[in-house]
């Protein structure tokens, strides 16, 4: 039978080119990988080979001929033992290169669809606490700790790794303990690679194990985000739902103490952005206990971002055999009427003492902890906005494409017949955070910056 | 799985004094070649190379085809085509335990899935972004995965597949399940730190791993003399201790047999093996590289001198199998891959709404 020769595409965007020189004339013989013609592009010029066996049976498009759209019939190739004259097109030649020149397939056909984003479901609560049950003092490193030592002793699966998790017990004594209970199978020390051992969590976690990757700070993530999104974020989309990856990558994020700009940076915005994963940055210890638990059982791959400067602040913790908390789930950490502060991380402690200050001055303020940064607990703030009218948000990090600036959007988008001021966030300064003391102060965010934010907004 | 701090001292391969002398540490590293030197080509009966020949016929058939549908729009975006590859693939995936071992690759990732015996229909039906794709259309040429095969994908930043694959051999470890990861990376992905990263924790861990560098001489458009310092990417183990493999990419009883040696020691717990396969891709890196950095002649002489599909073809003329036997079956694979693409081609697009799923697996 005879065969189409059709003008191809020679790139992703190519949609017509230029039929130079034809290398073969009609009579010809040609066997599989001979070049036939040569086919200029706006980017190059491309040699166009023969797949099948046959004899050039009609040239159709003589060379030199500009302007070729793809999917024009260019040739005719005789098969093997067929007559040159009997190789003439068949009917259907010239409408299928006209529909393959234009559109994509189907597109045409179906018009814009508006499509929408599925509903969102109905919130979980956190579950209710019963009465009567023992509450504990907890730093936040022994509740993280008490989480991971809780899911490894409950599912086999999950093992932790990182640079000095296991013998030295932890570089912010996070993992303390867990050596000594799980051993080195399921405790394990890495070298000081960390696009390496991300990757092996990652792929670990694709072969079925649950991993706990400890970043020693996420500054040093850096070298390894490419996993975090594009090996584990994407994984589950790119193939239809097949294969999951259920790793957890946690470690402290922030500023920490003097560290110096390379060490002092928080990367909740940046991996917030990424549909495919969840984002997690608790403030106290019932929070890091209940949604790192939550965390390791998840079937995605979570960010679980926890801060140094709190790892060792204490506070209660419900003393249950299972304290799992819902993921997504903001928390209002302190009810008020006439502001609502939006914060999360170690800034929450902060908005908490403002807010303590600001009642003394006869403001109520409503602090709203976000607990998860991805998915968003829109329907919180929301809610929040509708009762106060007015919004701050307090966020140590950077000011520019932040989570605060999400929290403006989002205000702007659906709560802005609620709003009686601008919607004002509290960031740190927008500069790599300095060594100096002095310098340091004035580029984090504190107290007194969030009380001078809610005066505005509150017109005080 | 670190070693507990005694086993660990306990290992001679680790202790640092006294240091084994060069030529000690040469011959350790070189056992596997050796031993794969005394016989290097696979004792296949005629039904087994037929079979290896078959697969290796469909991966060229299918690749052709995908290439001519790129040609006619159908297929968008990249599209690796594997053809002159086709005995690295097969070679290594018939030695394989199927459902114990798994797999994971690059980008160049249809004739592994054809490697496997997945239906040809949803794979091209991926190709041309449909909803019968393997994907439902999501994933495209370069991320194809099928985890009921222990396919881990299909995966597009060059060396990432690398490291993912250490993860895939802890796991067997942890699992005990007596399984081995092969990973299959390039000559470029072959220069990629995280590649290094791997090997380094894979040796130290003695993870179940065969790396397996597919040395198409080209990273794109740069031939290996000007990308790599160290152009015998089998010797780059050795600051590992992972023992080397040179192996004839285009020889397809070779790769059977370099596999067969590998996964043996792999199999007995000794850690990971470094294997190179010298290979030749026909095309140009992508369907839009005009691959001007070779010369057609280059090209030419390997068709016609060391074609892997031609050189099985002698072996089992050799054996006695008649001629028209392949004929026949060149057209049934013909007619296979011709059906693929009416499918693929007749296949609807992705509902919509399909946009909207596996985002997350959990709802929130």
């Amino acid at each position: 039978m005879a065969i189409e020769l059709k003008m191809p595409a020679l790139s992703p965007t190519m949609e017509e080119g230029t039929l130079a020189r034809w290398l073969v004339k009609e009579g010809d013989t040609v066997s599989s990988g001979d070049v036939l013609a040569e086919i200029e592009t706006d980017k190059a010029t491309m040699e166009f080979e023969s797949i099948d066996e046959g004899v050039v049976g009609k040239i159709l498009v003589p060379e030199g001929t500009e302007e070729v759209k793809v999917g024009t019939v260019i040739a005719i190739l005789a098969a093997e033992g067929e007559e040159v004259s009997d190789a003439a097109p068949a009917p259907a030649a010239e409408e299928k290169a006209e529909a393959s020149s234009g559109e994509k397939p189907g597109a045409d056909e179906e018009g814009p669809i508006a499509v929408s984003a599925p509903e969102a479901k109905p919130r979980k609560a956190d579950p209710a606490i019963p009465a009567g049950t023992n509450m504990i003092t907890l730093s936040v490193r022994e509740a993280l700790r008490d989480a991971m030592a809780e899911e490894m002793r409950r599912d086999e699966r999950v093992f932790v790794m990182g640079e000095e998790v296991a013998e030295y017990q932890g570089a912010y004594k996070v993992t303390q303990g867990l050596l000594d209970e799980f051993g080195p199978k399921r405790v394990i020390d890495t070298p000081i690679t960390e696009y390496g051992f991300a990757g092996i969590g990652t792929g670990a976690a694709m072969g079925g194990l649950r991993p706990v990757v400890e970043f020693m700070t996420f500054n040093f993530a850096m070298q390894a985000i490419d996993h975090l999104i594009n090996s584990a974020a994407k994984t589950n989309y790119m193939s239809g739902g097949q294969m999951r990856c259920p790793v957890v990558f946690r470690g402290p994020n922030g500023a920490a103490s003097r560290v110096g700009a390379q060490h002092s940076q928080n990367y909740a915005p940046w991996y917030a952005s990424v549909p495919g994963l969840v984002v997690i940055a608790p403030y106290d210890a019932s929070d890091a206990k209940g949604l790192l638990k939550a965390a390791i059982r998840s079937e995605d791959p979570v960010i679980f971002l926890e801060n140094e400067l709190v790892y060792g602040e204490k506070f209660e913790v419900a003393q249950l055999d299972d304290h799992v908390l819902p993921i997504g789930k903001a928390r209002i950490m302190r009810e008020g009427s006439d502001v609502t502060i939006v914060s999360y991380s170690i800034a929450v402690g902060i908005a908490l003492k403002a807010a303590e200050e600001l009642a003394g001055e006869g403001i109520e303020a409503e602090v709203i902890d976000l607990r998860t940064i991805r998915p968003l607990d829109k329907e919180a703030v929301l809610e929040s906005l509708a009762k106060t009218n007015r919004v701050v948000i307090a966020e140590e990090g950077w000011p520019t494409c932040s989570v605060a600036s999400e929290i403006v959007a989002l205000c702007m988008e659906e709560g802005f017949d609620h709003l009686d001021a601008p919607v004002t966030r509290v960031c740190n300064e927008d500069v790599p955070l300095p060594y100096a003391a002095n310098l340091e102060k004035l580029a984090l965010i504190d107290k007194d910056k969030v009380i001078a934010a809610v005066k505005k907004v509150c017109y005080r | 799985m670190a070693k507990t701090p005694s086993a660990r001292s306990a290992s001679p391969k680790r202790t640092p004094a006294p240091k084994a002398s060069a030529a000690e540490s040469n011959s350790s590293l070189n056992i596997l070649q050796t031993e794969f030197e005394k016989d290097k080509r696979f004792k296949a009966d005629a039904d087994t190379l037929l079979h290896l020949y078959e697969q290796m016929l469909l991966i060229r058939r299918f690749e052709e085809k995908a290439g001519q549908l790129y040609g006619l729009g159908l297929i968008g975006g990249f599209c690796h085509l594997y053809i002159g590859q086709e005995a690295v693939a097969i070679g290594l995936q018939s030695a394989a335990e199927p459902g114990k071992d798994s797999v994971i690759t690059g980008y160049r990732d249809h004739g592994h899935m054809l490697a496997y015996g997945i239906d040809p229909n949803i794979i091209m039906a991926e190709l041309t972004g449909r909803q019968a794709g393997i994907s439902h259309g999501k994933g495209g040429s370069m991320h194809m995965f099928s985890t009921e095969h222990k396919f881990f994908g299909g995966h597009g930043i060059v060396g990432a597949q690398v490291s993912l694959g250490g993860g895939l051999a802890f796991a067997h470890k942890y699992n005990e399940d007596g399984g081995l990861c092969i990973a299959y990376f390039g000559d470029g992905a072959a220069n990629q730190g995280q590649v290094y990263e791997t090997m380094n924790m894979a040796a130290l861990w003695d993870l179940p791993i065969v790396f397996v560098v597919e040395n198409n001489q080209y990273a794109m458009g740069t031939a290996v003399k000007r990308s790599s310092a160290e152009v015998e990417f089998y010797k780059r183990g050795a600051a590992f201790r992972i023992p080397g493999m040179d192996v004839d990419g285009m020889d397809v009883l070779e790769v059977r047999q370099a596999a067969e040696v590998a996964f043996k020691y792999v199999r007995e717990g000794n850690g990971p093996v470094l294997m190179e396969c010298n290979t030749y891709r026909y095309r140009g890196h992508s369907m839009s590289d005009p691959a001007k950095y070779r010369t057609r002649e280059e090209v030419q002489d390997v068709r016609e001198n060391h074609d892997p599909i031609e050189r099985a073809k002698a072996d089992l003329l050799k054996l006695g199998v008649e001629e028209d036997k392949l004929k026949d079956m060149d057209k049934a694979i013909r007619a296979r891959v011709a059906e693929s693409a009416d499918f693929a081609e007749n296949s609807p697009l992705p509902e919509p709404g399909e946009l909207y799923t596996d985002v997350l697996v959990e709802e929130y």
